[in-house]
């Protein structure tokens, strides 16, 4: 059986689904940063396997990902930061309770 | 000529005006008025040269074969628009130019100097040299502009200078609001003057534009004046409500010179001027700035010959307006009203003799240059007396802290310096022989009477009345009934030195100035006009301000119940002139009843609900939209992404679609 680029954009369209529908359903922030590294891995699985299939000679896409991932992590951190900042003045990670952004 | 006097005649004002301007704040009253005064004496050097060098150094460029040369010392291109329209700025040395150079910086210098003692102890003394360098510049400017923008741009300054100046005291309500009715009622006739260069220009402008009035000729004071028939030429054919397009043109150049001018209907600003410091009425509401429409009309002066129908409007207005102010100052109270309703009366004479200075085409055009320079030199006589009247005025509100006559009288044994410079002013205005006001008012009235006699003997009438209201005026200061306030306590006293000396010089200017032979020096043609007296026309006015001055001796040596009896054998017309025949109450019905009670209500009504109501609904709608739509920003972060999702999966099935 041949590995054509379907057996790799399915499972990213598959991650990308779950992730949009975990940050969507999900009532925990935690979770909700979790379903949003979903949906960036299933991106770069993109770039890489786009690079691969499309561009086989050249290394953009590749390092590309390096990038998108390191940004992630801060990314990632930030948001850490901010969902302890709200638990500390709320006192729960409930996304329902942050109330005070609004009209 | 060398470029570098004329620039720095221009240049050493401005910068004074700069340097006093902006530094002021962190100099000395010492420093800032001793700066002034050299900056300007220096002015005063430079101009003296210039001119002395124009009139008596007999160069080929400023003289030949006896008639005085038209120069552009030099002409830059300043703004060029298009290939038509070019505005230049230069330098114009002629004749009436070096004369007003001469008459601009002495009493301008003179003013500095005096000002030095009267605004010693006033706030704001820096700013005050400040504007003096700056209304100096402009008035330097204007009378040395070589094209139509030039004058206009400077006119536009001189009024500016004139407007901070009459609000110098920007504590009195009553000196802003003069000066606000000064500012507003010149620039209302300037609009005119605007019309009238763009009507001009519009015409002139369409000849060829390589031809003799092509590009920047067709604003250009010596390419218009040299060819007025080519002027004429341009604007034939088009004409409007009965005149030529070039003789309303040149009326409405005149309007700007009324406004400047204090003629009628356009004086009503000039008495409340009096408002400002009075070394500043002496310099721009006496001397220079008010003369301004003199020269307009001098400066123009071919163009105007060719269409007589406005030098016919000049004279009439003039006319009306030179025995209107006479009737008016013989009934003020206030010594500077009298004395600006004296100026515009004088004024209005200089302008009557312009208007006199063309006779009835003999051969085609024919000018009688005796107006001409009549006027010229009534511009520079009475520039000097009426500002030692001025100043000497000035003394007097020094030293009495009022400026009514009523707690004046007496004061000649008190003031001796301020009565005797001012009994010479008096006698100057008055024309007696030998001063100065004599020659050139007997000039004038010979104009008026070569023209018809109708002007002579009415002008011969203004002057009669300007004998009378003068000596009216310096009975009841120096003489009539002691002051009884003098006697206990405050003693009036002459003026420092610094308020003194120019009123000195000024009375010896008025002595002799008589006897300078004006007429080989200033005519509107360059060729010199021999002046002599004509018995008759002498002997006249001499006999008719005599009688005037012993009238007033009668009426007022002495305190007496004359003037009394004279007031109530009429009185209606005795308060009608002192209230100066209820000119500025029409105004005031005309601009707040008419315009704005009529006119405006409607603009307002039209700006409050339709303007303003457009605006408003505006925002009403933007505000109900916004309300109503405000929910969806809910604060749920995971709303606004299946929002977005759902928007995203639309705009991607629309593309799929138009794709496929």
């Amino acid at each position: 059986m041949d590995l054509n680029i379907f057996w790799y954009l399915v499972p990213s369209v598959i991650m990308f689904a779950a992730g949009v529908y975990g940050f969507i359903t999900r009532k925990n922030m935690i979770a909700m940063l979790i379903s949003l590294e979903l949906i960036l891995n299933s991106a770069d699985l993109n770039f890489v396997v786009f690079n691969r299939y499309l561009f086989p000679g050249s290394m953009e896409g590749m390092i590309f990902t390096l990038f998108a991932i390191a940004i992630a992590a801060a990314e990632t951190a930030i948001a850490i930061s901010i969902i302890i900042n709200i638990y500390r003045e709320v006192g729960n990670s409930d996304v329902a309770s942050v109330k005070q952004m609004r009209f | 000529m060398d470029i570098t006097l004329p620039i720095l005649i221009l240049a050493i004002p401005f910068l004074m005006f700069l340097i006093l301007g902006i530094g002021g704040v962190k100099m000395s009253r010492k420093l800032a008025g001793v700066l002034g005064i050299l900056g300007m004496g220096s002015v005063m050097t430079l101009s003296y040269v210039v001119a002395l060098t124009y009139f008596f150094s007999g160069d080929a460029a400023f003289i030949v074969d006896g008639v005085r040369q038209q120069l552009q010392v030099f002409d830059v291109t300043w703004l060029a628009f298009t290939d038509r329209l070019v505005v230049n700025i230069g330098f114009l040395l002629d004749p009436i130019s070096a004369m007003m150079l001469v008459v601009i910086t002495t009493i301008s210098f003179m003013v500095h100097l005096y000002s030095w003692g009267y605004m010693e102890h006033e706030p704001g003394f820096q700013r005050y040299y400040a504007f003096l360098s700056l209304f100096s510049f402009s008035m330097l400017g204007l009378v040395v502009a070589t094209n139509i923008f030039q004058m206009y741009i400077f006119w536009e300054l001189v009024g500016v200078s004139s407007y901070l100046l009459i609000g110098f005291f920007y504590k009195l309500p009553s000196a802003v609001s003069a000066s606000k009715k000064a500012f507003i009622v010149t620039r209302f006739a300037d609009l005119f003057m605007l019309i009238g260069i763009l009507v001009l220009s519009w015409y002139v402008s369409q000849t060829p534009a390589d031809g003799p009035l092509g590009g920047a000729s067709a604003f250009n004071f010596m390419m218009l004046n040299s060819q007025p028939t080519n002027v004429l030429a341009s604007t034939l054919g088009a004409t409007f409500m009965g005149g030529s397009v070039l003789t309303w043109a040149m009326i409405l150049i005149f309007v700007g010179g009324m406004g400047k001018s204090a003629m009628m209907p356009l004086h009503i600003w000039l008495p409340d001027a009096m408002e400002g410091p009075t070394p500043v009425s002496a310099l721009i509401h006496a001397a220079t700035m008010v003369v301004a429409g003199v020269y307009l009309v001098a400066r123009f002066f071919p163009l105007y010959c060719i269409v007589p129908d406005s030098l016919t409007f000049i004279t009439v207005v003039g006319a009306i307006t030179a025995f209107y102010a006479a009737v008016v100052a013989c009934a003020q109270i206030d010594i500077k009203r009298v004395l600006a309703f004296s100026t515009i009366s004088q004024i209005a004479f200089m302008m009557v003799s312009l208007g006199c200075a063309y006779n009835e085409p003999v051969e085609g055009v024919h000018y009688s240059g005796l107006g001409y320079m009549a006027s010229m030199f009534h511009l520079f006589t009475h520039a000097m007396f009426k500002a030692l009247l001025f100043l000497g005025a000035g003394a007097l509100i020094h030293a009495v802290h009022s400026n009514n006559y009523t707690s004046m009288g007496g004061l000649r044994k008190y003031m001796p310096i301020t009565h005797w410079t001012f009994l010479i002013g008096c006698l100057a205005i008055a024309g007696i022989p030998p001063f100065s006001g004599f020659f050139s008012k007997d000039e004038m009235l010979a104009a008026m009477f070569s023209r018809h006699w109708f002007w002579g003997a009415w002008m011969t009438m203004v002057a009669g009345l300007t004998a009378f209201y003068m000596f009216r005026l310096y009975y009841l200061i120096f003489w009539w009934e002691e002051n009884p306030e003098y006697k206990n306590g405050h003693k009036p006293h002459d003026a420092p030195w610094q308020m003194s000396l120019p009123l000195i010089i000024l009375a010896a200017v008025s002595c002799v100035a008589g006897f300078i032979p004006f007429g080989e020096l200033v005519t509107f043609n360059g060729e010199p006009y021999h002046i002599h007296i004509e018995a008759p026309v002498a002997a006249t006015s001499i006999t008719v301000a005599v009688l005037a001055i012993a009238l007033a001796t009668v009426m007022y040596r002495k305190k007496n119940s004359m003037p009394e009896k004279m007031k109530n054998i009429w009185p209606g017309l005795w308060t009608a002139a002192n209230r100066r025949f209820y000119w500025d109450e029409m105004y005031q019905w005309v601009t707040h009843t008419v315009i704005f009670g009529c006119i405006c209500r409607g603009i307002a009504w039209f700006d409050r609900h339709i303007i303003d109501g457009t605006m408003d609904g505006l925002a009403a709608v933007t505000q109900f939209c916004s309300v109503k739509i405000k929910g969806m920003q809910s604060g749920s972060v995971q709303t606004y992404v299946a929002w977005y999702l759902l928007g995203a999966i639309l705009l991607g099935a629309i593309t799929w679609i138009c794709i496929l």
